[in-house]
């Protein structure tokens, strides 16, 4: 069982296919971490994205579904170099079988360190994943726009039983920074992103959470006005999408970058500390640097690689947004203060409200 | 923060000689320090007295000091030099030592000081074990609770707070001999007991059993700013209980899910932030396989074997970078040197696997206790780089140079299998292949695991080797596909090994491959895994995708094939040599090129050559190399003799090996056809005959008389060499060794050892420093102690000698650097070896002279004139007398006999240089004896009763030293005093223990009276000549 991945500039790579043959596409991205593959996976950010591995050997301990970051494999296809499909512990499951039972395509034995030199050259770009019993799709452009404008709101679900009550505002978040809040002892709500603001102030939340999630931010931009309402009454603290949709809300602007940051190992230097710290990304867009200069931000983290803008801070109000994954999984768990610091400005509520 | 701009000058503590658990890593890890704070516009001062090290080469620092490691050499030169700064973190433990002590003595703080990096107070956390327990209890980071006892009571005690299942390790026995660990009280009484008798001092080390964990490594900087990285984890395949020396280590760790990984990372961090290091260091833990709870084992101060390692397997400098952390750089401020667009505050990305295998010396030395454990024991190791752990396991072992037939040991196929389960169980140096071994023989991956705690993952992927062998024994040559080669090379199989399998010849698979096109492929390692651009080269070859680069360019291009693991009788001498010839090469305009495959060395830094290849040194991957390369020249006389045994393969796959033919290495090699050139140019020869089976041995040691000296063709460092002193010795001796002929017999003779290194193009000649061993024959000559220029030659004999090496440089159509050990027996001298190669005197010559020898060498070799070296003028005519000093591991090697032979037992060297010869002996000795017992305030003598009428009584005395002997003080009594210095016994058997168990005691052990009369002062007295006699 063969397969090509194809990409759009014209390059093609062989490898085996696991799985069920299918034709699919997405735009090809690649993780340059060396652990954490099943936490990639079922990362919601990852949506419907083609996924390249750059450590060569994948699998060896299985999936063990304590860390997968929502219910379902959310890449659309898996390229891999080594697929491992020797014995594992008898609490975890190979990788293909994880795959094939979501009914995801596994590309094993790829060249995968040359797709990366071209992703890297190219910039990201749509790919094709195919059966080489199946033709080739009608090309499609790159998916970016995950948040339709018109949707059905959601039920409110809450979880844990803490004193602080937050508000985690679902652009498809992974369940680790759920985790994340429920062991700092919160009580958390899971709010669709398109609720309607009387029905997120009938729960007299303490703060909001801003998640992560996948594409482009101007996908939300209909929503800007309102979440600015939000964090200007809510202590708020933004991940990813979460932080550049916080930082258009207040006038900035995003754009993409080449081929992203995906990885485990991005320094990230704390302005006002000037401490360097690893960081798990995984984001193509960024916000601009000169766009922040009629905001309330200040840059709060920037990337110590290419100097883009990594975290805001407001310059009056109890909110900070980050760009790359405090919460880690997969990934450096050396931002989790960050956690803390987003409870500890809930708690001051009520001066917050006073203020505002 | 930027640089401390007070810091000026700079003291840098090198690691000395090298010694099992302390080898080249500190060369290449001192020499990036010493370079980086000369980079900054520092005045380095080294104190280091290991000649064979690039560290020590006049370019690297501004003033080297080849001075003893003692607090009181060091004291004198921070007087002399009053250095602003002292970096200690450099030189390994002996550096850490003495800048301890160098802190204690208040020397520092009197001199005003600034230790550089991590702090003392921080430094004595870490390696005070009852300090380090207590801050990790502050930190609730877990340690395995141990402790030292001396009785049942205390043991009891120690059992009662940590509950069982408990480890007892008696102190110095032979491999751990008598401990073990205990379920229950009643089995621990019992090794408690046994332990305590067995340990020579009554003590045993009690912990609890944490076997069967996963042993993980990290290598961990931090700056001054609080910024902290990690630079690579590592997994030892071996679990806890062997010791990560002696451990197979890939990098990076392949078994831990993102959470476990990233919680022992954050644990490294936690940890070496509350220690307070700034620069490198090195954190082990032990991890549950099931449950992520772990302990931590170990944590180093310092850089360590396991960051060079991780430096090599990443391409991250860690000691460079730790040197510009030591004075004051924040790790954001720095560019990552690979890159050079990102900053040296990153984490590298690996998208390749890396695999280290520890170099034993059980191979020369079958007698030693070869069982593995807390103590190191491998000499060396080699690290392999592929994408796929099946090829990078395969290149690994490829590049071991043992004598192995793929993954199979051939020894092991007549072990039954009970006996090979009992061996992977009780892990010494051939696990590995034991396990491949059973794996061969059906053996189950859960069997397996379950008799050696190894991590399933690792066991399939040997099992997947034996697979795939099994698979391929079933296919032949005629029926090979393009598909199903590449398939057997993608997994690592050699072209010899496939080439065994058919029965056909590696040439023809080779000229297969090239028309199927089935070649590796280079890729770099840039410490991104490709997010970036980077332009290093630093490559590993693999079989799947395409290369990186094209080097097929047409500059002038040389390529310079390095020497592998570090062995005994092939050591760091060779590294220094290839590395001098990469540079000589890159001064004349070439490209200079190095194949290498050891982790620890300057040779394997990716800034020295203009690319860099790890790769194993058999002449398919040399020639994989060449042919990607586009070169068409190699260089083999610096890598030992390991680039020498690939001659043949290489000259007759078209490439041209610079300086002489293959033959004339085989005429020099073949004893025979040695003897032959010898008479042909009118020399005499050693009387001697070649034995083609065993029946002809002793008919030949009648003919010649004995004593007789019976050697193996083509070795290293006198492997397998013995004296046999009559027929009964000889025929017991056949008995009870298998030998591998031709053997050669010759005429052991008694005399005067003299050896020198030799540069020529064939028509000039330049004689460099003369040695005279002080030992007499029968000792090798890398455990002799050796004297430059010679003491007891008279002026007539150096004349001799000189005439004599010139007269055979003009007759043997070489070029480049050789080296001739003579024999004076009376006046009659007599070539004994020409190694058509530079040897381990090949750096002390050149340091003691001026002369570059590797440097001309080269150049001779691409064909630059002899009287363009000009070697005249930077001559200095040796003002002064060095003499060089073994120095031996005998301490981590138990039941390694320490009597001389002509075998070669020492690890490293150390020099001493002065006017006057004692002071120079003084020195070395002095230099060489930092691990043993201390000499400077007398103590006992024991002398073996057979040797006492050689023991210089007086001498000895008036020195501070008494004699005892069996009818005073019985040995085993003896051993047990203070003040026990000295065990001499002249007419040893190799076999004696009091000489084995005094040596595992850290005390000398000497068994020729010249080496007794070197240490007591009374060698200088027999021939003292004036200085400056040194002829040309």
């Amino acid at each position: 069982m063969t397969g090509l991945l194809t990409l759009s500039n014209g390059q093609t790579f062989k490898g085996h296919w696991h799985g069920k043959s299918s034709a699919i596409q997405g735009e090809v991205v690649f993780f340059t971490g060396m652990t954490g593959y099943e936490e990639v996976l079922t990362d919601p950010s990852y949506k419907g994205q083609i996924i390249v591995f750059s450590y060569p050997l994948i699998g060896q301990y299985g999936i063990q579904s304590l860390y997968a970051q929502s219910d379902s494999i959310q890449v659309a296809g898996i390229i891999v170099a080594g697929l491992y499909d020797g014995p594992l512990s008898k609490d975890s499951i190979p990788l293909a079988e994880f795959a094939i039972n979501h009914g995801i395509p596994i590309l094993s034995g790829v060249d995968t360190r040359s797709v990366i030199q071209n992703v890297r050259e190219s910039g990201t770009m749509q790919s094709q994943l195919i059966h080489t019993s199946l033709p080739e799709l009608a090309w499609e452009p790159v998916q970016t726009y995950f948040f339709p404008a018109t949707t059905t709101t959601d039920k409110i679900q809450t979880v844990g039983s803490g004193s602080a009550h937050i508000g985690l505002i679902d652009f498809h978040y992974k369940s680790s920074i759920l985790n994340e809040l429920l062991e700092l002892d919160c009580r958390v709500s899971i709010i669709p992103y398109a609720t309607a603001t009387e029905t997120l102030d009938s729960l007299q939340l303490d703060g909001l959470l801003f998640s992560n999630g996948p594409g482009d931010p101007a996908a939300l931009q209909h929503l800007f006005p309102t979440y600015r309402d939000w964090a200007e009454r809510y202590p708020s603290f933004g991940i990813c999408l979460g932080h550049q949709v916080l930082a258009s809300a207040f006038g900035a602007k995003t754009t993409k970058l080449a081929y992203g940051h995906r990885g485990a190992n991005h320094p990230v230097m704390n302005l006002q500390t000037k401490r360097v710290s690893m960081s798990s990304q995984n984001h193509s867009y960024v916000v601009e640097k000169n766009s922040l200069q009629d905001t309330p931000f200040s840059v709060l983290y920037e990337n110590v690689n290419d100097g883009s803008v990594e975290g805001l801070v407001h310059d009056t109000l109890p909110l900070k947004t980050v760009q790359f994954h405090p919460e880690a999984a997969p990934g450096p768990t050396d931002h989790l203060e960050l956690f803390h610091q987003f409870l500890a400005a809930a708690q001051q509520k009520e001066s917050v409200k006073m203020h505002a | 923060m930027p640089k401390q701009q007070q810091i000026k000058k700079v003291l840098v503590i090198g690691s000395g000689a090298i010694v099992i658990g302390q080898a080249a890593e500190f060369d290449y890890s001192g020499t990036q320090a010493c370079l980086a704070l000369k980079e900054e516009g520092i005045h380095v001062i080294l104190i280091n007295n290991n000649p064979a090290t690039i560290m020590t080469d006049k370019s690297v620092s501004d003033q080297v000091y080849f001075e003893p490691m003692t607090l009181e050499s060091a004291t004198a030169i921070i007087e002399k030099e009053r250095p602003d700064g002292l970096l200690a973190t450099v030189g390994g433990q002996t550096g850490l030592n003495l800048a301890m002590a160098l802190s204690d003595s208040g020397i520092l703080a009197q001199y005003g000081v600034t230790l550089l990096g991590t702090d003392m107070k921080a430094i004595k956390q870490a390696e005070d074990r009852e300090q380090f327990r207590s801050l990790m209890n502050e930190l609730s980071e877990p340690v395995p609770d141990s402790n030292i006892i001396y009785s049942i009571e205390g043991a009891l005690e120690f059992a009662a707070s940590a509950g069982y299942p408990l480890i007892v390790r008696p102190a110095y026995t032979l491999g751990g001999f008598g401990g073990g660990i205990a379920e229950d009280e009643e089995t621990y009484i019992k090794l408690v007991k046994q332990g305590l008798s067995a340990s020579p001092i009554q003590q045993c080390l009690v912990e609890i059993s944490i076997a069967g964990y996963k042993e993980i490594e990290y290598e961990v900087m931090r700056d001054a700013d609080g910024t902290c990285i990690t630079i690579c984890n590592m997994e030892n395949l071996d679990p806890v209980g062997v010791h990560t020396g002696d451990s197979i280590v890939v990098a990076p760790s392949q078994t831990l899910n993102d959470k476990d990984f990233h919680m022992l990372r954050s644990a490294s961090i936690h940890i070496i932030e509350a220690l307070g290091i700034i620069g490198a260091c090195n954190v082990q833990f032990a991890l549950h396989p099931e449950t992520s709870a772990y302990y931590l084992i170990e944590v180093n101060p310092r850089v360590s074997r396991s960051s060079a390692l991780a430096s090599k397997a990443t391409g991250y400098p860690i000691a460079k970078i730790a040197a510009k952390l030591a004075i004051g750089y924040t790790l954001a401020e720095l560019k990552n040197p690979v890159t050079g667009t990102t900053f040296a505050s990153f984490e590298p990305a690996l998208d390749y696997v890396a695999v280290k295998i520890p170099r034993w010396p059980f191979d020369q030395f079958p007698q030693a206790e070869r069982r593995l454990g807390t103590q190191m024991k491998a000499t060396g190791e080699v690290m392999a780089i592929e994408r796929r752990m099946e090829a990078a396991l395969q290149k690994a072992i490829r590049s071991l140079e043992l004598p192995i037939d793929g993954f199979r040991l051939a020894a092991l196929a007549d072990f039954p299998t009970d006996s090979l389960c009992q061996l992977a169980i009780e892990a010494d140096d051939r696990r590995l292949f034991v396990l491949f071994e059973l794996l061969v023989r059906g053996q189950s991956i859960e069997f397996l695991h379950n008799i050696t705690g190894i991590t399933p993952y690792f066991l399939s992927v040997m099992a997947n080797i034996v697979n795939e062998w099994q698979e391929l024994q079933q296919l032949d040559w005629n029926s090979m596909t393009r598909s199903r080669l590449l398939q057997a090379k993608t997994l690592g199989f050699s072209d010899q090994q496939l080439a065994d399998l058919w029965n056909v010849s590696c040439p023809e698979i080779w000229g297969q491959r090239r028309i199927w096109q089935v070649t590796p492929a280079y890729r770099m390692i840039d410490t991104c895994a490709a997010e970036f651009r980077s332009d290093t080269n630093y490559f590993y070859s693999t079989w799947q995708g395409s290369s990186d680069v094209d080097r097929s360019h047409h500059k002038k291009k040389v390529a310079v094939v390095g020497s592998g693991p570090i062995r005994i009788g092939q050591g760091i001498e060779f590294d220094y040599c290839c590395v001098h010839s990469v540079m000589a090469a890159q001064k004349l305009g070439y490209e200079a090129i190095m194949i290498n495959n050891n982790p620890e060395t300057v040779s394997t830094d990716y800034e020295v050559a203009d690319a860099l290849y790890f790769e194993p040194m058999t002449p398919e991957d040399i020639l994989n190399v060449l042919d990607f390369e586009g070169i068409n020249q190699v260089i083999l006389q610096f890598g030992g003799q390991t680039s020498l045994n690939v001659a043949a393969a290489l000259q007759d796959a078209g490439i041209t090996v610079l300086g002489s033919t293959v033959d004339l290495l085989d005429q020099m090699e073949d004893r025979d056809r040695f003897y032959a050139f010898l008479e042909s140019i009118g020399l005499p020869t050693i009387p001697g005959k070649t034995a083609l089976e065993a029946t002809a041995v002793i008919p030949a040691a009648r003919s010649l008389g004995f004593p007789v000296l019976l050697r193996p063709s083509y070795v290293i460092g006198g492997r397998g060499m013995i004296v046999l002193q009559n027929e009964t010795e000889l025929s017991e001796w056949l008995q009870q060794t298998t030998m591998e002929f031709p053997v050669l017999v010759d005429h052991f003779v008694t005399g005067k050892e003299v050896e020198a290194d030799i540069l020529t193009d064939g028509e000039n000649v330049w004689v460099s420093a003369i040695f005279e061993h002080v030992e007499g024959t029968g000792v090798h000559s890398g455990d002799s102690i050796s004297i430059t220029p010679p003491v007891s030659l008279s002026q007539q004999a150096i004349v001799e000698l000189t005439e004599t090496a010139k007269h055979i440089a003009t007759n043997m159509d070489y070029t480049g650097l050789f080296n001739i050990q003579f024999v004076y027996e009376g006046d009659q001298l007599f070539v004994m070896e020409i190694n058509p190669r530079a040897s381990r005197t090949a750096p002390i010559s050149s340091k003691v002279t001026d002369v570059p020898l590797v440097q001309h060498a080269t150049a001779l070799l691409l064909g630059v004139p002899f009287e363009e070296l000009h070697i005249e003028e930077s001559y200095n005519g040796q003002p002064e007398y060095t003499v060089k000093a073994p120095v031996f591991s005998h301490i981590k090697l138990p039941g390694l006999s320490p009597v001389l032979s002509p075998e070669m037992m020492s690890t490293g060297e150390v020099i001493g240089s002065s006017p006057d010869l004692d002071t120079a002996l003084a020195k070395a000795l002095t230099g060489a004896s930092v691990q043993l017992a201390n000499l400077a305030d007398g103590g006992t003598v024991f002398a073996e009763d057979s040797s006492i009428d050689q023991v210089d009584n007086a001498s000895w005395e008036a020195l501070g030293f008494r004699i005892v002997t069996e009818a005073t003080m019985p040995f085993e009594e003896w051993l047990k005093t203070e003040t026990k210095k000295v065990y001499i016994d002249f007419a040893p058997d190799p076999e004696s223990t009091n000489a084995k168990q005094a040596a595992i005691h850290r005390l000398h052990v000497w068994t020729r009276p010249e080496t007794a009369a070197a240490f007591n002062g009374t060698y200088s007295s027999i021939t003292a000549l004036a200085k400056g006699v040194l002829a040309k």
